[in-house]
């Protein structure tokens, strides 16, 4: 296949950036769509040009590193899919593919298409845990949880933390990602003592990043890797109001 | 000079060893703690649980990994599951029976003592990661389900659907993050060590690159932990994350850490094959689907027919018919070698020749094709995404891949390496698995090393040594530095004409055929020619383009390749010295009339610790011998 890519480059947070025109040949159907970058960052490393960054890791859709702007969406054309595991079958020969990193005011550039998600990681730190120092648990069998409870709350333990939802986002909201959490911890027994104060404080805390309001466009679960439903926003809106009357007390 | 290797094992019975040794450790004052810093490098199960808990106890923590969040850790790709001896199926598990499984799979070449606590551990691990909130599958009735895995003959992996790594990862991250808003660990992403410094004769502390500025730092410390994962990359293709990297081990060997086993790695079977010159990485497929496939090629060589249109006549079933008991389930190790020497009689499918087939059609007739989907659904489809075809209408077709190193840093039984202050956990020591680790043990490893065994053996550490005050303008941070500066300068200014990656490509080529499935001596002679060759070209001719202060991937990936030149070697000299055969280190010149591994326990129970010696000289051997007082060595037989 022949392609031509427009990518988005910048050579810095702080520098302009620009769509940059490369022409990818002889890439076949059989590449995922990050070795088919490998390709081009070769040649260009070859022909003395700085190679395109973008951050990648596991290349099998569970670490959660990658993630690329496809022709405006977030990790491109095929539904539950990463950007690392998206093919390049998807795309007909002599298409042109316009590559974007993600756009959200809570995700700075750094360099091309890698972006900074460390707004994730401090949302998680408001409260997206259960506290259990290491040591003083009892048996696991103890706490019994129903398979319904466990199995919903595994559908939204799933997410990889990629941002693709607060990339997909018009709003640039990271609530499917901070819901995700709330709802797999608030489902599970051991995650009821800290739930209220806990969707308070993530809450609090993803507005703090800069990331907007949910209007429920349903942009987040279109682009989910992991196909993390909407459903959890609701859960934890109810969860976040009923906290914002008791103050995050039971 | 040769170091001294004492594994500190406690006296007394296998299962009293850890209690006892836990009453004799030395504990650190509660209100000291906090007086005593602590670097961990790698933010996996390991080193992020060790960092978590290292936190709450108290310590001041500083924690470094090269991905942009800790929850991107390799860890997080583990598919299958977590042992643990509950025997909550009442089925006869046992700590000793789990313990005996481990070692006997590691093909006695571990220690007693760890393997047994490590089985004593396993069960604390279950009930920390259902306390932090690990979505592990349950029953109906809202007990904890289990499922059998990779030949055990007792129910006892723990597993949250085919993501177990990746929950009990993030159940670590999460504590992490917990104490990370607490003050009590400083996080440190995009950040790579680049040098160990020791001082004195202890690990003091490292020199670390920013990633995205490229500053290169001083970090201080009392101890420093490595939790950085294996060096299956080594390979280059394999199933480990693109960035995984033995830099950070590398380094401290040449610091004077003594290099375990760095030969013993393990071949997964069931992977999808590589398809063209450009791949990146091979994808795992987990290994229940051999529960129900049928393995099979062609009896003819370069029979180049559709699957279908080969008749059940000119058919090898060779692992049901070399290994009539076991069949398709035989073990990894076995299962992969097979499967090459298919393929190295020209008998192997698919446009590569390099792949076996994975038939599921008697499965699905007899069972139908339902059954089939509710058990490998996922499975299928991922492996439709990758290879587009459909494996419910044809043959899935499967190669084996590099999957995990059961070398690394030599460590005592308190997993500190022979240099004082320096303590190694996870799959980055060599301690639990001996020649081959079972399916299922390398996440409890990780937690058990780092949630369990590190936070307690370290305050011993601490609270056995006076360590002097040092700062960052120590004449050996200096040095360390400058060297780094130096080795970063030297990439930048070759500007070679080929690129790291077919550098890397190449390494990788020549360590899978010489270093790979199996080895003899010819080959491993023949490589160690090449090594140096292809290292030396390395240094001669690579292309590293941008400069040093900026986020610069190809640079990244220099250092990380070039340490691997280096580790390469290693592994072959190491692989060349142990004639026998043992686990996932096969040997062609110790083999049973039947062809299985054959071990040479009258002059090879040892660990082989390997000290650096010095550029261009030959590494120093020291052997650690292994003792067996409770469980008999035995052949394994899988016929």
């Amino acid at each position: 296949m022949n392609l031509t890519l427009h990518v988005w480059r910048q050579a810095g947070p702080d520098a302009p950036g620009k769509m940059v025109r490369y022409e990818a040949n002889d890439i076949s159907p059989d590449m995922s769509f990050l070795e088919m970058l490998d390709v081009v960052n070769e040649r260009l490393t070859a022909e003395g040009e700085t190679p395109i960054a973008f951050d990648h890791d596991c290349r099998e859709g569970i670490c959660g590193a990658c993630g690329l702007m496809i022709n405006g969406i977030a990790h491109g054309p095929e539904k539950g899919t990463a950007t690392c595991q998206l093919h390049m079958r998807s795309f007909s020969d002599g298409a042109a593919i316009y590559i974007e990193p993600w756009r959200a005011r809570a995700f700075p550039v750094i360099r091309d298409l890698a972006v900074d998600r460390s707004s994730l990681d401090r949302i998680i730190q408001a409260g997206g845990f259960i506290t259990a120092a290491t040591g003083g648990s009892q048996d696991a069998n103890a706490i019994l949880v129903p398979k319904e409870n466990v199995d919903d709350a595994m559908d939204s333990a799933a997410c990889i933390g990629c941002g693709a939802c607060a990339a997909a986002c018009p709003n640039a909201s990271a609530s499917l990602f901070t819901a995700a959490k709330i709802t797999h911890l608030g489902l599970l027994p051991q995650g009821q003592p800290e739930r209220y104060r806990r969707a308070l404080s993530m809450v609090g805390r993803m507005d703090l990043e800069g990331f907007g309001s949910c209007t429920l466009h349903g942009e987040c679960q279109e682009a989910c890797p992991k196909e993390i439903s909407i459903d959890t926003i609701t859960r934890m809106n109810r969860d976040f109001l009923r906290a914002s009357v008791t103050g995050g007390r039971e | 000079m040769t170091v001294k290797l004492d594994a500190k094992m406690p006296t007394g019975a296998l299962a009293q060893k850890w209690d006892k040794h836990r009453f004799e450790m030395k504990l650190v004052n509660p209100a000291n703690k906090r007086k005593y810093s602590i670097i961990i490098v790698g933010s996996g199960l390991a080193g992020g649980a060790a960092a978590a808990t290292l936190s709450e106890l108290g310590y001041d923590v500083k924690c470094f990994c090269f991905q942009d969040s800790p929850r991107r850790a390799h860890s997080i790709a583990a598919q299958g599951g977590i042992n643990a001896a509950k025997n909550y199926q009442n089925d006869g598990d046992s700590i000793y029976r789990l313990f005996y499984d481990t070692i006997k799979g590691g093909d006695f070449r571990a220690r007693e003592g760890n393997v047994y606590r490590l089985a004593q551990l396993s069960v604390n691990i279950i009930d920390q990661c259902v306390a932090q909130g690990v979505p592990f599958a349950r029953e109906y009735g809202g007990l904890l389900a289990n499922r059998s895995f990779g030949g055990a003959q007792v129910s006892r992996t723990f597993y949250a659907r085919g993501q177990t790594g990746q929950q009990l990862l993030l159940g670590a991250y999460q504590a992490l993050e917990r104490q990370v808003a607490r003050g009590g660990v400083k996080m440190f992403p995009r950040t790579e060590m680049l040098d160990l410094v020791v001082i004195d004769g202890r690990a003091r502390g490292i020199i670390t690159r920013d990633l995205v500025t490229g500053a290169i730092e001083s970090h201080v410390a009392d101890a420093v932990v490595l939790g950085t994962g294996g060096y299956g990359n080594v390979f280059f293709l394999s199933t480990n994350a693109q960035g995984t990297n033995a830099t950070a081990i590398w380094r401290a060997y040449k610091r004077g850490a003594a290099f375990a086993n760095p030969c013993f790695t393990q071949i997964h079977p069931t992977c999808i094959p590589v398809s063209g010159e450009y791949q990146s990485k091979l994808t795992l497929m987990s290994e229940s689907l051999r529960n129900d496939g049928r393995v099979w090629v062609p009896i003819k060589a370069g029979d180049k027919r559709a699957a279908a249109d080969i008749p059940e006549t000119d058919r090898d079933y060779f692992l049901e018919r070399k290994y009539p008991s076991f069949g398709n389930l035989a073990p990894r190790d076995i299962a992969s070698r097979n499967a090459k020497e298919v393929c190295d009689e020209g008998r192997g499918v698919g446009e590569s020749g390099l792949g076996v087939y994975l038939d599921f059609s008697d499965a699905i007739k007899r069972l139908g094709a339902d059954v089939i989907r509710e058990r490998y659904g996922n499975l299928f489809e991922m492996y439709q995404r990758i290879t587009d075809e459909n494996p419910y209408q044809v043959p899935m077709r499967i190669y084996p891949a590099v999957h995990y190193t059961m070398g690394g840093l030599w460590v005592d039984y308190n997993l500190m390496s022979n240099v004082d202050g320096l303590h190694v956990i996870g799959e980055a020591n060599f301690s639990d698995h001996g020649a081959y680790r079972l399916g299922a043990s390398a996440l409890m490893q990780g937690l058990a090393d780092g949630y369990f065994i590190l936070p307690n053996t370290l305050g011993h550490y601490l609270a056995s040594n006076k360590l002097d005050k040092v700062d960052d303008s120590h004449p050996a941070f200096r040095e360390a530095r400058t060297a780094v500066d130096e080795r970063t300068n030297r990439f930048l200014s070759i500007n070679g004409k080929r690129t790291v990656a077919s550098f890397h490509r190449e390494l990788g080529k020549v360590v899978w055929d010489y270093c790979g499935m199996s080895r003899n001596e010819a080959g491993l002679r023949l490589a160690l020619e090449k090594i140096p060759q292809l290292r030396a070209e390395f240094w001669r001719d690579v292309n590293v383009p941008g400069s040093a202060a900026e986020l610069n991937q190809a640079l990244e990936r220099a250092g990380r390749v070039a340490d691997f030149m280096e580790l390469a070697e290693l592994m072959c000299i190491d692989a060349l010295h142990r004639t026998e055969s043992c686990g996932g280190h096969f040997r062609e010149e110790s083999q049973t009339p039947e062809g299985e591994a054959l071990r040479d326990d009258a002059n090879f129970t040892y660990a082989a610790a390997w000290e650096f010696a010095g550029e261009g000289k030959a590494p120093v051997l020291n052997r650690e011998p292994l003792l067996f007082e409770n469980v008999k060595l035995s052949q394994r037989s899988y016929k």
